[in-house]
């Protein structure tokens, strides 16, 4: 299992990279942590001429604090995130995501950026992008612009991106006051990616209201979605029990399920109910903690 | 195109296709046949080495991401005078392999899992071998044999 030949580019800057990439545009393939291309390539579904690699570019692999938001490098790996001081106490549900993916050795490889490029209808990251109103930052040769996270999936594995556009930055909102976030996943046993996932954030208000809640479900359609219909549902009401359960049965309305060997649409939609209440469940509890 | 590595503390300097895997280029290249290729399809974890110090799928790399790397193989686990790795110890003390196809690999997370916690829990322990598959033992002698290299070891990360 050998990719076929390719040029091979190592930019040093995000400058000389945005470059290469308007240069070659279709041509050419942006290469970050390599698990989701080199698997491609190396079953020859991805033959591109060129591979632009974003390995070097030390400068996109920060996470950091900017006012009320974090802003995360599109380089930064899977273990970064899960293992960040930062986002652990102050996005948990970015660290909480990263430790559901895969396995260690994917984690040390796999990059946020990358994961959210390839837009793989069962990967993690788009649902807590979803569920914080990520924005994603793309830079080019002609100037860089930002895009809505609700913006950002525009299908089965194809994204709002441009070609020669580079995923630079990704700013999340840190989690303010009486707020909790959750995400919770049915994972493929043998793959690991999400047959179902669920992210929310959720904010109480002094009375114990719910005043806003956010959720981002992926796995479950073409592509990761807002559960709008189960946030409205529970925006300005109290959380009982009962009517947590009776929201979450909306998670999968309007969205036609994926079916696969492993699981059926009908299955998927079931799943997609549980795993939505759960993190709801989850988030309220933190939310009142 | 032309890359420098360190693998297992020697440098060197080779010439290879840029769609030469990492795993091609330790086992065909630098001639060091303990890292394994199982699945070529980045499951099993045969074929996981230190890069940087991290553990990674040497079957999803391309040699050349691996230019101005450090790499340890399992055959860099083992002292100058032959003498084992406590890691290597402890899979033979608590019979943590069978036909051996895994070891290499399931040793070196191992590895990266008491560096980054020197004491780790049964579970902690399965949970850094997820990206491992044996096919023979059926993992409780490797999560022993990886406490009698934690104990061994004394919390120390070396
Ligand atoms: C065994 C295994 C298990 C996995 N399990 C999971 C899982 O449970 N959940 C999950 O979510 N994922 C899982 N993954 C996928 C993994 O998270 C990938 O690392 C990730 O999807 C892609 O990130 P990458 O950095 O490796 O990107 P790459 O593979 O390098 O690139 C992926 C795509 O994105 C493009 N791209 C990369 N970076 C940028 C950028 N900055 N700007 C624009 N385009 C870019 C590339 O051109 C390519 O098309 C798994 C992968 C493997 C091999
Ligand atoms: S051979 Fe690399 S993961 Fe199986
Ligand atoms: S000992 Fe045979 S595969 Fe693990």
């Amino acid at each position: 299992m050998i990719p076929e030949p390719f040029e091979y580019h190592a930019p040093h800057s995000l400058a000389e990279a945005t470059r290469l990439a308007s240069e070659l545009g279709e041509q050419a393939k942006l290469l970050a942590g390599g698990h989701s291309l080199l698997p491609m390539m190396k079953l020859r579904l991805a033959a591109p001429r060129h591979v632009i690699d974003l390995g070097h570019l030390q400068e996109l692999r920060y996470i950091r604090e900017a006012e009320e938001k974090i802003e995360i490098g599109a380089l930064a790996t899977h273990f970064q995130i899960e293992s960040s001081a930062l986002l652990n106490e102050k996005c948990p549900l970015l660290a909480d995501t990263a430790r559901e993916i895969g396995d260690p050795q994917v984690r040390n490889r796999g990059t946020l950026g990358g994961s959210l490029a390839h837009a793989d209808p069962a990967g993690d990251w788009p649902a807590a992008m979803l569920a914080l109103d990520a924005e994603l930052q793309a830079v080019s040769a002609q100037g860089e612009r930002w895009i809505a996270a609700r913006d950002f999936f525009v299908g089965l594995m194809s994204t709002a991106l441009a070609p020669g556009e580079i995923l630079a930055t990704i700013r999340v909102p840190t989690l303010p006051a009486r707020s909790g976030d959750a995400y919770f996943k049915f994972r493929h046993p043998a793959s690991g990616f999400a047959v179902v996932g669920a992210a929310v954030r959720v904010k109480l208000s002094e009375a114990g209201h719910i005043e806003q809640v956010a959720i981002g479900v992926t796995g479950v359609g073409a592509k990761a979605y807002r559960a709008a219909d189960v946030e409205r549902e529970l925006v300005g009401k109290s959380p009982t029990a009962r009517r947590l359960v009776e929201a979450a049965a909306h998670a999968a309305d309007g969205v036609e399920p994926n079916a696969d060997l492993f699981a059926s649409a009908e299955y998927r939609h079931h799943l997609a109910a549980v795993y939505v209440r759960q993190a709801l469940e989850r988030a309220l509890e933190k939310a009142r903690a | 195109m032309n890359i420098r590595v360190r693998i297992n503390g020697a440098a060197r300097e080779d010439e290879v296709e840029p769609r030469l895997l990492l795993v091609h280029y330790l086992r065909d290249v630098a001639g060091l046949t303990g890292t394994h290729i199982g699945c070529e399809t980045s499951i099993c974890g045969a074929c996981t080495v230190l890069m940087n110090g991290e553990a990674v799928k040497s079957c999803t790399l391309l040699a050349v991401q691996a230019d101005g790397a450090e790499i340890t193989t399992i055959e860099g686990l083992t002292a100058e005078d032959g003498r084992l790795h406590p890691l290597q110890q402890g899979f033979w003390e608590e019979h943590g392999l069978q036909c051996g196809f895994c070891t290499p690999g399931m040793i070196l997370a191992a590895h990266q899992l008491l560096s980054r916690n020197p004491r780790p829990s049964r579970s902690e322990i399965r949970r850094a071998l997820e990206g491992n598959l044996c096919r023979c033992t059926g993992y409780q002698h490797i999560v022993k044999a990886i406490e009698w290299a934690a104990e061994k070891m004394g919390g120390s990360t070396s």
